[in-house]
């Protein structure tokens, strides 16, 4: 009798942690569609300044919609890695034209671009710590047990590059 | 203490102040009748006012704090790192997007409240708006947020609702007693006994309720909050700056003291030597030991 209540219990407690799991893939996908909506707006912006800088717009919109078509999420993380490098480059020449830098509607797309990057960020880390959460959960006796009579396998984690570890270390001196 | 312990313990001290808040009015009111000479009637009014009260500020507790606060709702466009700053915190959390808002004061100070992470409500002042940095204010929204995921917040709104009542209750009691002449009536000496009693007891008690519930729950906020945004250098610089600010909230009391991320009156920076009873008596933990706390992680 116990057994069966220890059952149903370890049983739920994955299915809540799955679904916990599956809600915090959502919100990176909002955030990542999100990204890739901003973009066509920065390139026209960019372009009005820089029309000679054609191959760093090709990247972008190449990474983008390598980003858009992406399906499982190991695609997604690397679409995404992609096109952190890809507008990296962009904001690189932005450099170069003081006029395209001190439009107010370049400064808005950056300041959104870089919210939403951000977001994407926080959105990982919770995904993250809650695919930990449920991988350790299922790992652990005795509910390996229970895990490997229903089948339940460990999620993957969403991948950060290295340079964007690198980045939250330094973001703050 | 786990954060599951803590919502639990949150939630069973809130059944139980608005219980005792209950008794304790109704008895009040009863003391009152005796003196009057009419107990029953005064009985079930301090009860039915004291049942009105909690549930009250059970469900209102968010908004009479705000409008007691000054607060006004904060968009995206006028706050935009207050705003973002929010969402990603909540993001960061799994909790839903709180509602923001802002006191227009230079002092720098924030809150939360409301009573359930549903139902919640960061609220900045613009001054703390305009001296920190975008990764500062993130440490101390994710302070803030930590308050909603613990429940810190039903606690806190209803005690700073209910200690105001008793507070409020015991300042009408003095200033009824200095003017009400000195009629010995049927209550007798009992009752006035009683009363003197009360006068004394209640602002005692409502400010250990106010220490009870706030002290310990800022360390723990800290700590889960850096573990947010992965940042404790962050909020413990944003704590620095705050303590180093001498500007006084003018919209904070007695009964929202407890509600701030820091003490909104600033202590006297003179007197070097920190008293026995001074740290008993303060709603926050001494900053410098919360920084250092931080600064360790």
């Amino acid at each position: 009798m116990l057994f069966v209540v220890y059952l149903v219990a370890t049983y739920n407690g994955f299915i809540v942690l799955k679904a916990r799991i599956k809600e915090a893939f959502s919100g990176i996908d909002v955030q990542l569609k999100r990204r890739v909506d901003l973009i066509p707006n920065l390139v026209e912006t960019v372009k009005g300044y820089a029309k000679h800088e054609k191959e760093v717009f090709e990247n972008v919109t190449k990474a983008r919609s390598a980003l858009m078509n992406a399906s499982s999420n190991e695609d997604k993380a690397g679409a995404n890695n992609m096109l952190t490098g890809a507008l990296k480059s962009l904001f690189a020449i932005a450099e170069a034209y003081p006029d395209l830098k001190a439009s107010d509607n370049f400064k808005d797309l950056q300041r959104q671009l870089e919210d939403t990057e951000d977001k994407i960020a926080y959105s990982r880390q919770f995904l993250n710590s809650n695919v930990l959460d449920y991988n350790t959960k299922i790992q652990t006796f005795p509910n390996s047990l229970v895990a490997n009579m229903f089948n339940f396998a460990p999620e993957s984690f969403f991948a950060a590059t290295e340079e964007e570890k690198k980045e939250v270390k330094v973001k703050f001196s | 203490m786990t954060i599951h312990n803590q919502i639990s313990s949150n939630k069973v001290r809130t059944y139980f102040i608005m219980f005792f808040f209950i008794a304790f009015i109704s008895f009040f009111f009863y003391l009152i009748g005796k003196y009057f000479g009419d107990s029953q009637f005064y009985f079930v009014f301090g009860i039915l006012f004291s049942i009105m009260m909690s549930f009250g500020s059970y469900f209102y507790s968010d908004k009479i704090v705000l409008a007691m606060s000054g607060a006004k709702p904060a968009d995206k466009k006028d706050f935009f790192d207050l705003y973002t700053v929010t969402e990603n915190m909540a993001i960061a959390d799994g909790l839903p997007m709180p509602k923001v808002y802002v006191i227009e004061d230079p002092a720098m100070n924030a809150f939360a409240t409301g009573r359930d992470p549903q139902h919640a409500v960061v609220c900045a002042t613009t001054g703390i708006l305009e001296k920190l940095n975008r990764a500062e204010l993130e440490g101390v929204i994710a302070h803030e947020l930590s308050h909603v995921k613990n429940f810190d917040i039903r606690l806190m709104g209803i005690v700073t609702v209910l200690v105001g009542t008793v507070a409020f209750v015991a300042d009408w009691i003095t200033r009824s007693l200095l003017w009400g002449g000195d009629d010995d009536n049927t209550g007798g000496k009992l009752g006035m006994i009683f009363f003197i009693l009360f006068l004394f007891i209640t602002p005692l008690i409502a400010t250990l309720i106010q220490l009870a519930v706030s002290r310990r729950r800022e360390y723990l906020a800290d700590a889960s909050g850096a573990l947010l945004n992965r940042n404790p250098d962050a909020l413990a610089s944003a704590l620095e700056k705050i303590s180093g600010d001498t500007l006084i909230l003018k919209t904070a009391s007695n009964a929202t003291a407890h509600l701030f991320i820091e003490n909104p009156f600033k202590k006297d920076k003179g007197s070097k030597a920190k008293s026995f009873l001074a740290g008993l008596f303060s709603t926050h933990p001494p900053v410098e030991e919360r920084i250092k706390l931080l600064r360790e992680m």
